[in-house]
């Protein structure tokens, strides 16, 4: 057992924990923070993604005394750090998979959205391309990611001004494409 | 995963210092990187170290530099997702920053290293999987040869099967790239190609020449100018994953059209270690890129790659894989 001083979301932390321990049995086993979820825990999954001074990193895969004196976000995170910023409520990428139903039983959600929100902080205006690769390290067993990336996409034009085109992510993507149709715009955000 | 001790030494001297000299000791003791691999490794309980020595309090050994004279200098603890980002890299060495760039996911790639990607351990499920006793973990049988083989070796295999994994191998033996490796008594340098051993040479239990009390320092790549190169790596998905068999492939060229003077050819994904195939990569010198007989040169190179190929019951599929593999590669050569 050892000590270890961590910055989680913000907060300074002490933490007593056994020193071969990973951050995610130290987040999930010390300080409740659950969102962060175990899947295969050894790197298959990405179940377990967190951002390590804002990249996204495996948690499962990455001893907690390593992390010492770095900036770790969590899913916990993302909406004090919106609000902080003079945010309303969630991150933008929460409520666009809110409103997207980008989640059915939700294991994968907290990973995906952080890997998406990491992605956007880096390039507010990413490809269809880009945004693929930048959530190929988080698998989805349910939705068949459709809804994911239609929801990272309403996020991005969202924060751009502009209306995502429903389904555009079969065509091109929304900064392309123009405006979308009223009717489009009520299925997408139904 | 067992508890160990993390000893995170400041300099490389310190590290030495922790690394015992005893070959029967060199599992107990382990280089810790970026973890992307030794800790999946201990929580299969495939190794179980009484101590990590975490190499990334020592400083500077994550560099990637120019030298002066061209040569490209990576540092052990370089990111891959830094590597793949590099421009340098990229420009003039471009076949290494592809192969970087195609490793795992980008979680992976932020932590993932150099060294680390260099001295990883097979992916082989026989080997990963903790209740097989096979001949990598010092057991008497390589349980792939008569077994589920799909992913395993058609080149150089026996009497283990397993295949390297490291997409980077692959890509930095076709630019002829050095390792430096440091221990206590001293340094000492060699061809990438040379680190790699076959299961049939050396200690079947291992893959490299390292020796336990070893770190590898840095990877030295040649200045190679008027060369240009590509990675091509095929995957069973889209997703993030291992090759099935992939390609490096640099050629050296000139003239209008544009001649090949020179080239290297190397396989991944399909034998014990990076695959380096110099009499197919003779095969595409003298003949223009992009040209019919450019075309006919690259199967010439395909049929030549493969010599000694014998695969196992459930293989067979890599040996076209990797000829398409090198044709392709080589008219994206020609594209560029
Ligand atoms: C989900 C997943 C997908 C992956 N996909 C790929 C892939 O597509 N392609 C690929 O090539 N790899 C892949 N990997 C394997 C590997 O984790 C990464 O390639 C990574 O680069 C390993 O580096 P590391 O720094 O994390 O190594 P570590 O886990 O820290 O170390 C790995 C091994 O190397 C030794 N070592 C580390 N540094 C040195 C050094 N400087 N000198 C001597 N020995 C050293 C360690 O003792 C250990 O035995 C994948 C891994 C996972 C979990
Ligand atoms: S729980 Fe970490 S990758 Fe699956
Ligand atoms: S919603 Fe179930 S794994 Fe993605």
């Amino acid at each position: 057992m050892g000590v270890l001083h961590l910055k989680i979301n913000g907060d300074d932390l002490e933490v007593a924990a056994p020193g071969h321990w990973t951050l995610l049995e130290v987040l999930r086993y010390r300080l409740g923070l659950t969102g962060s979820k175990q899947g295969c825990d050894k790197g298959d999954c990405g179940a377990c993604t967190v951002l390590l001074d804002g990249k996204p990193v495996l948690a499962c895969l990455t001893l907690a005394a390593t992390v010492q004196g770095r900036h770790v976000t969590t899913i916990e995170g993302l909406l004090p750090a919106h609000v902080a910023a003079g945010g309303k409520g969630a991150d933008p990428v929460q409520d666009a998979f809110d409103r997207c139903g980008a989640l059915q039983c939700g294991f994968c959600q907290s990973g995906m959205m952080l890997s998406a929100r990491a992605l956007l902080n880096r390039n507010p205006q990413p490809s269809d391309a880009e945004i693929k690769d930048a959530l190929s390290g988080n698998l989805c067993r349910c939705t068949g990611y459709t809804q994911i990336l239609q929801a990272v996409e309403l996020a991005i034009c969202e924060a751009a001004g502009r209306t995502p085109t429903p389904r555009s992510w079969e065509r091109a993507s929304c900064a392309d494409s123009g405006a979308a149709s009223a009717s489009d715009s009520g299925e997408r955000s139904a | 995963m067992k508890a160990f001790e993390f000893a995170s030494p400041v300099t490389l001297d310190q590290a030495l210092a922790e690394l015992p000299n005893d070959v029967a000791k060199r599992d107990s003791v382990k280089l810790f990187a970026g973890g992307q691999d030794l800790l999946t490794e201990m929580k299969e309980h495939l190794v179980e170290p009484t101590k990590l020595v975490n190499l990334k309090r020592v400083p500077g050994l994550d560099r990637i530099e120019l030298a002066p004279d061209g040569t490209l200098v990576i540092g052990c603890l370089a990111t891959l997702g830094a590597l793949a980002e590099h421009a340098e890299t990229k420009n003039f060495f471009t076949c290494v920053a592809e192969a970087a760039r195609s490793v795992g996911s980008a979680q992976i790639r932020s932590q993932g290293t150099v060294g680390g990607n260099l001295n990883q351990r097979p992916r082989c499920w026989y080997y990963r999987n903790e209740h097989a006793p096979c001949l990598k973990k010092g057991g008497t049988e390589c349980f792939a040869y008569s077994g589920l083989n799909k992913y395993n070796a058609i080149l150089g295999g026996g009497p283990s099967y397993i295949v390297h994994p490291s997409d980077l191998a692959t890509a930095l033996v076709a630019l002829d790239a050095q390792v430096t490796l440091r221990s206590a008594k001293g340094e000492r340098t060699m061809a990438l190609e040379k680190f790699y051993s076959l299961p049939s040479e050396g200690d079947v239990t291992r893959e490299t020449v390292l020796e336990p009390a070893e770190i590898l320092t840095h990877v030295r790549v040649p200045a190679k100018s008027g060369w240009q190169s590509t990675y091509l790596k095929f995957k069973e998905r889209g997703s993030y994953d291992f090759a099935l068999a992939a390609v490096a492939v640099a050629v050296k060229s000139d003239g209008a059209p544009r001649t090949i003077r020179d080239a290297r050819l190397v396989l991944g994904g399909v034998a014990p270690k990076p695959w380096n195939v110099p009499k197919a990569a003779a095969a595409l010198v003298g003949v223009a890129l992009g040209s019919a007989e450019g075309a006919a040169s690259s199967k010439r190179a395909g049929e030549l790659a493969v010599v000694g190929a014998e695969p196992l019951a459930h293989n067979a599929y890599k040996v076209p894989l990797v000829q398409g593999l090198i044709v392709k590669a080589i008219e994206a050569l020609a594209a560029r």
